[in-house]
């Protein structure tokens, strides 16, 4: 009985491999490509010819110029080849001091306030590689870049707002801001009166 | 031993099974029962770490007094469960010890050459083999189940039916078969033994009741799996609690880890399980049915149809005249006068009938008609005319072609109005009886079948319950259409012969159907043997009652209903009990889980919702609580779970809330009745 | 918990509501043969493999047929992972994968598992990644549909015996069921940005100026039958987490969508099968009851937060732009309520792909992914096997409860017996065997213990959930655990094995019995099947039967984190 059953247990294996392993994923990726290239090729943002990042791919921002991106648990921070999370649980000690420590910078740099810090902006996402901020989150850094940059509040605030994205169709996932396109955005910007970057005449 | 009610704990088999409850601990028939086997072997286990304890003396010594709590408690529990076996076991045996009596003091006369009644040698009943022929004289006690083959006696069966009036058992024919223990009061019988000593119906009816001979039923053995399979599955849970424990900081103590197993796992049933389906053959008995095999109460649950014959069950055993309708032209009181001239020598029930009808509705009193010098026309196949010759008259009476072919045979003819009434009373269901004198056709008397009081109320009844009533008649389609309707049953088979009911038997199986029939005759042996539920009249003959796996000692027709109820309740029982048991488990574990830790992690005590005082008395409370409902719940699977027949969602229904909520909220409140009650009492 | 939260969820609630009965009847069409338009692909297929479509097995048949194909294929798999360096198709020129984690992975793929203690990005050749995890997705899912529809014939037939051909319900189920569904689906996906190619990976310079290297691959295509096939294996380590798996809250509805598709629909096929439609609905309904019941708690658990955070200054009450909650392990762009309903999504069915961080939620959050995959996978479940476990817990139910009506059992005309129940029984006792005895060992092994992240009662959490996850075939992880050493990777790749074999076997053997046997018409007085009677009772016997073997464990990991979390305890 087993005998008998022993050839088609093989030819379907490698017959369905083909469709499925190699025609399947051919096909789509002939489409995909013909269709949605910029996307299907990773949704890449190209500055001046060079790749500076993924849309979809969130990086760390350590200057005090940029909007920061959430806490991240790739790598040291945004390593797309490592992603994954903290995967540290309520009670571990380690996640409730990483917490404490990111709640204290947002309160030296934002001048946030204990116990109304946006809790995207302290945690670690899931991907460690989130590319969005809640708008929470971005306002409470609007008034620093704004310093930083020698931008006024309001210009900075229509910025975040103009890269702010709404629920789709009104209604799944939450609003959310981009924070590699919203530094983008800022980095376009004329830069008026920076005290340590004089605009240049 | 008919019907007899005994109170639920009679005092004599209270002690005895308080008795077999020490003697069924042998390991040898525990292991029988898995649930109440791992119940033992956590008893033995507990009880082996208390020695060791108070062996051992120091830190131990401290929980000496709680660990022998526990110990105890959990030898109650198997000793409660094996208790509600041997009282299910103990009341049946009484039952069937009154009979027993009867039997063993019985001597019988043997015949050494069956033809020759001379020649007896007298031997114990006990010693009769199959074969062996005896003979029965007035007074004689029948001395084993077996079949008459020559003589006519009236017997007196009370002792095995409770009916009173005796019954006439002759060789040959229906009535040949007579069981051991019954009396005969007039003439002799020839009886050859059918039954070895050990095989009679009294034996395997002692066998059915005593647990060690008694085999498990489908049904039960599917059960036993089931809790079996839950027992390991709680099995697991509890051992690899330990590690989990160990992990967590602290291990538990192990008579609180056999604590928290035995209330897991489904004890209430699994002690139970027995003692319900022999409490179940019991019923049977009490009901004067002896079921062959438990497998037959079981099936009479699950029956779809019921074939039940017309005459006896549906009908009282005979038609009765009802009306009489004149011919055009005829007084009634003409029509009633002939009518009666033609039944006066007519001693069948319908001719009586007539009779009485006669001087009931016209004031004609009865006439006696041999002094009057009448020639009596008795019924022949021929003719199929009865009646009578008088003064010249020929007086007649018959179905009505048979009527109309004496009618035209005088030179007259049946007038229209006549016919009309012949065919408004068939079409009705009657059956029509002509009365003509000589060519003239007086008119038509209405026979009517009687349908039993009640039996309309009882077919909705199962017709509620889903279960489907096919009658069996003779008469003709119309006739039977009538009766039908009136007795309500949702089908029937006119003019059916023995094959017929066998075809509607297979029929009824290929469409997966269960169904049940009466019968008594050797032509019902066939259709008996093909049904699922058969049940065999005790007057039937020695081959109905050996294709019959239930018999009926009233050999009541109507029975079948009964049994079928005595069936669904054996089921109901059981389902019922093991919902309960299993929804138990939800405030066991509420119960025991927070005191198991409650040094580890106190912060559990959130789960305490019973807020029971400490963790000792916790444990203690749900072990007590789950010994107890043993022995709270014997009297239920002895009884049965009661219930009123109807369609099956509304007994589930009922049924749910009952026994599975109610089987979740009552050890809430029980455990923490107790709880308050041990620490009262400082018990822990 | 916001409107905007409830709105999602109920919004997927009503789309599973939709597609159940259009897609019940087309997974009809596939099995039974009328769907015909790749024929010539299909009857190709057959005559290579000397497959006669026409012959009906028996269940012992059909069940060496499904157990040979697994083993054949998990070979091929343990193979080609072994000498995945030799293979074309590997631009980072991956080395071969190691032994212990080449056979939990072929274990954990052929069992429709996708158990992961690799990560994708660094480990898997493009090779690797089609030709083996992506075909099993197909193939495993196929052969859990095969395995459901066998037992829902033996349900349906009448005195027959015969179950079906599994070789015909593979291929079918694979070209008609999952191929087109896949293919649609994955093209949606790329036009949401998720990636679908053939390069290499990217290095891009950051804004700061750092280097970022964007991991590439075949992933829409991927993705889809991940979904579909409830396979739950990601191409990366995020799983969907990863925004290049699942960019939007679109990709992320559909992909929940996807799930449920299948399973759902398979409800409706049975109601039609067994000509009973209602008891259809009525399965869909228990298993929708549990849903609810599931996400309601988790959405209740992240959004409410963690008090040690809040405490420690975070803002937890949502609004004003502020998602609140427990977002930790959660992507700004699904927020708590998406982020809650996938994670009960993912384990009812037994898919396991994740768009946020199991381990991280709070003690009940993330008790209601480990109690769905405890309770047996069978909230609409995995593809097949969703199905199968829950005719299992029917028969069950009707087995306990159908003796209160006064009959002997029976499930939709067939008497349950002891052979029944025996193999019911099997198929129950599978879980608290595997899950409760390996979650003891490695809680007090020093092999097992070396592998938490997590201390205290968190630590019991993540053996628990690993174990549960594989026997359950969902995948998912609290991936603190780091499973990979010999110990874990061959507990959990035998536990894939287990949970996937030693349940269907005694299914596909139910089936059989049950086949045999005649079916009883339904009266007044047969156990009523269709009523939300049998909905509630259905409902409690998963619970009482699932939940009670797992309380005392449940009690020592999530219950008393949560209690002591609320205390403010840490480890």
């Amino acid at each position: 009985m087993l005998k008998h059953q022993l050839r088609p247990a093989i030819v379907l294996t490698f017959a369905l491999m083909v469709i499925v392993g190699l025609v399947y994923p051919g096909l789509v990726t002939g489409i995909a490509q013909l269709l949605f290239p910029r996307r299907a090729n990773g949704s890449l943002v190209v500055v001046n010819g060079r790749v500076v990042g993924s849309r979809l791919i969130g990086q760390t921002f350590a200057s005090a110029r940029y909007f920061h991106s959430r806490p991240s648990a790739a790598g040291t921070g945004y390593d797309d080849t490592l992603s994954g999370g903290s995967n540290l649980g309520p009670t571990s000690a380690r996640l409730d001091s990483m917490i404490v420590q990111a709640v204290d910078s947002e309160v030296r740099l934002d001048r946030a306030v204990k116990g109304r810090v946006p809790s995207d902006l302290v945690t670690a996402s899931g991907s460690g590689l989130d590319p969005d901020i809640s708008p929470a989150s971005a306002a409470l850094q609007v008034a620093r870049v704004a310093r930083a940059r020698g931008l006024p509040d309001p210009v900075v605030r229509a910025l975040v707002a103009r890269h702010t994205r709404g629920r789709t169709f009104g209604l799944l996932g939450d609003p959310r801001v981009n924070v590699l396109a919203l530094n983008l955005a800022l980095d376009s910007v004329a830069l008026p009166h920076d005290p340590r970057h004089p605009p240049v005449h | 031993m008919a019907a007899v009610k005994r109170p639920l704990f009679d005092p004599r088999i209270v002690r005895r099974a308080a008795r077999d409850s020490f003697l069924k601990l042998d390991p040898r028939h525990m292991v029988r029962n898995p649930v109440m086997f791992v119940v033992l072997v956590g008893s033995v286990l507990t009880t082996l770490v208390l020695i060791a304890d108070a062996v051992a003396g120091g830190e131990g010594r401290g929980d000496l007094g709680f660990t022998l709590q526990i110990a105890l408690w959990l030898w109650f529990t198997v000793l409660f469960a094996n208790f509600a076996e041997a009282m299910a076991e103990g009341r049946g045996k009484a039952q069937a010890d009154t009979l027993r009596r009867s039997r063993s003091q019985t001597m019988a006369k043997k015949l050494t050459d069956p033809a020759d009644r001379r020649a007896t040698t007298s031997v114990g009943a006990g010693e009769l083999r199959r074969g062996d022929v005896v003979l029965c004289q007035p007074g004689d006690l029948v001395p084993g189940d077996g079949e008459v083959v020559e003589g006519v006696a009236s017997v007196d069966e009370s002792a095995i039916t409770g009916e009173s009036a005796p019954v006439i058992r002759e060789s040959g024919g229906d009535r040949s078969a007579v069981t051991g223990g019954t009396k005969v009061l007039s003439d002799f019988l020839v009886v050859r033994i059918t039954a070895n000593p050990g095989e009679t119906f009294l034996d395997r009816m002692i066998g059915l009741v005593e647990g060690a001979k008694r085999q498990k039923t489908p049904n039960e053995i599917a059960l036993i799996i089931l809790l079996s399979g839950l027992t390991i599955v709680f099995l697991l849970a509890v051992v690899t609690l330990q590690p989990f424990a160990i992990y967590s900081g602290g291990a538990v103590p192990i008579p609180i880890l056999v604590a928290l197993l035995v209330c897991l796992i489904p004890t209430t049933i699994g002690g139970l399980l027995s003692a319900i389906g022999i409490a179940g053959m019991d019923r049977m008995i009490q009901h004067n049915v002896i079921a062959m095999s438990g497998r037959a109460v079981e099936a009479a649950g699950d029956v779809d149809t019921l074939l039940l014959d017309k005459t006896g069950t549906i009908t009282l055993g005979n038609r009765q005249a009802v009306k009489l309708v004149p011919a055009e032209g005829v007084a009634g009181r003409a029509l009633a006068d002939a009518a009666q001239l033609a039944s006066l020598a007519d001693e069948t029930p319908e001719g009586r009938s007539i009779v009485v009808l006669a001087k009931t509705g016209y004031g004609l009193r009865e006439r006696d008609v041999q002094g009057m010098g009448a020639t009596f026309i008795p019924f022949s196949a021929q003719t199929r005319l009865s009646g009578v010759d008088l003064d010249g008259r020929r007086i007649r009476k018959g179905a009505a072609d048979a009527i109309e072919a004496f009618v035209a045979e005088q030179g007259g003819i049946v007038p229209p109005g006549v016919r009309a009434a012949v065919e408004a009373i068939a079409r009705e269901g009657g059956t029509p009886l002509v009365v003509a004198d000589g060519p003239r056709a007086l008119g038509v008397v209405h026979l009517k079948d009687i349908v039993k009081g009640g039996i309309k109320e009882r077919f909705a009844e199962l017709r509620r319950m889903g279960i489907k009533t096919v009658m069996i008649t003779g008469d003709n389609p119309l006739t039977a259409a009538a009766v039908a309707a009136e007795a309500g049953v949702d089908d029937f088979l006119a003019q059916a012969k023995p094959e017929d009911k066998m075809t509607l038997i297979k029929r009824e199986q290929a469409g997966g159907r269960l169904v049940a029939m009466t019968g008594d005759g050797t032509n019902d042996a066939p259709a008996l043997a093909q049904a699922d539920v058969a049940v065999a009249m005790n007057t039937g003959t020695q081959a109905a009652k050996e294709a019959g796996n239930l018999i009926d000692l009233d050999s009541n027709p109507t029975k079948l209903i009964e049994v079928v109820e005595i069936g669904k309740q054996l089921l109901i029982t059981r389902g019922a009990l093991t919902t309960f048991s299993i929804a138990n488990d939800v405030a066991k574990y509420f119960a025991i889980i927070p005191a198991m830790f409650v040094t580890t992690y106190p912060a559990l005590q959130a789960l305490n919702i019973m807020h029971l005082h400490s963790a000792r008395s916790a444990v203690l409370s749900a072990v007590v609580f789950n010994a107890l409902i043993i022995i709270a719940l014997i009297p239920l699977a002895l009884r049965g779970v009661r219930w009123r027949p109807g369609p099956a969602a509304a007994i589930l229904r009922r049924n749910l809330w009952i026994y599975g909520v109610g089987g979740i909220l009552i050890p809430f409140v029980g455990i923490k009745v107790l709880d308050v009650l041990i620490t009262l009492l400082h018990l822990a | 918990m916001t409107l905007n939260g409830w709105l999602q969820i109920l919004v997927f609630a009503a789309a599973v509501l939709l597609v159940t009965k259009p897609m019940g009847l087309y997974i009809l069409k596939v099995y039974d043969g009328t769907m015909r338009w790749l024929a010539p692909v299909e009857r190709a297929i057959y005559r290579l493999g000397g497959v006669d479509p026409d012959e009906d097995q028996h269940w012992t048949r059909y069940a060496a047929g499904l157990l040979l194909f697994s083993a054949v294929s998990m070979l091929v798999t343990y193979a080609a992972l072994r000498l995945q360096g030799h293979l074309p198709l590997n631009p980072f020129h991956r080395a071969g994968v190691t032994d212990r984690q080449a056979f939990e992975t072929a274990a954990s793929f052929t069992t429709n598992t996708d158990w992961q203690s690799y990560s994708g990005e660094t480990t898997m050749s493009y090779l690797s990644q089609m030709t083996q995890l992506a075909f099993h997705n197909f193939a495993s899912a196929a052969a859990g549909v095969a395995a459901a529809m066998a037992l829902a014939r033996g349900i349906a037939r009448r005195s027959a015996g015969k179950i079906g051909n599994f070789w015909v319900d593979l291929v079918r189920g694979t070209l008609y069921l999952f191929l087109p569904f896949a293919f649609v689906l994955a093209l949606l996906f790329a036009q949401q940005g998720v990636i679908q190619n053939f390069h290499p990976y990217v290095t891009a310079t950051t804004l700061e100026g750092a280097k970022q290297v964007l991991a590439m691959g075949p992933v829409a295509s991927q993705e889809a039958i991940k979904q579909l096939g409830t396979n739950g294996g990601g191409f990366f380590n995020a799983n969907a987490a990863h925004p290049f798996e699942n960019p939007t809250p679109w990709t992320n509805f559909l992909s929940m969508l996807a799930i449920f598709l299948v399973p759902a629909g398979l409800t409706y096929t049975f109601g039609r099968m067994v000509r009973r439609q209602k008891h259809g609905w009525a399965l869909w309904s228990a298993m929708f009851v549990l849903f609810a019941a599931g996400v309601t708690t988790a959405y209740w658990a992240e959004a409410k937060g963690n008090p040690i955070h809040a405490a420690a200054g975070v803002d937890v009450a949502a609004g004003h732009g502020n998602p609140g909650g427990n977002m930790e392990g959660k992507e700004v762009r699904f927020g708590i309520a998406t982020s809650a309903l996938y994670a009960t999504v993912t384990t009812d069915a037994s898919c396991g792909a994740v768009n946020s961080v199991p381990d991280s939620y709070t003690p009940l959050g993330g008790m209601v992914p480990l109690v769905n995959i405890q309770l047996g996978e069978l909230i609409f479940g995995g593809v097949g096997s969703g199905l199968y476990g829950m005719l299992v817990m029917a028969i069950l139910t009707v087995f306990i409860a159908g003796l209160m009506v006064g009959r002997t059992p029976e499930y939709l005309g067939k008497k349950i017996q002891s052979r029944e129940v025996r193999m019911a029984m099997l198929y129950v006792l599978i879980f608290p065997v595997v899950i409760l005895l390996f979650t003891a060992a490695s809680s007090v092994l020093p092999a097992g213990l070396k592998g938490l992240s997590n201390a205290g009662p968190h630590g019991l959490s993540e053996i628990l959930y690993a174990f549960s996850s594989v026997t359950g075939n969902n995948g998912s992880a609290f991936a603190g655990l780091n499973g990979q050493s010999y110990y874990y990777n061959t507990l959990l790749g035998l536990g894939t094995l287990f949970g996937r074999f030693a349940m269907m076997v005694p299914a596909l053997a139910l089936g059989g019995f049950l086949a045999e046997r005649k079916i009883v018409p339904a009266t007044a007085g047969t156990f009523p099947v269709t009523s939300p009677l049998f909905v509630a009772l259905l409902v409690g016997v998963i619970l009482i039967v699932g939940a009670l073997t797992f309380v005392p464990a449940l009690a020592l990991g999530p219950i008393v984190e949560h209690l002591l979390m609320n205390a403010g305890r840490l480890f």
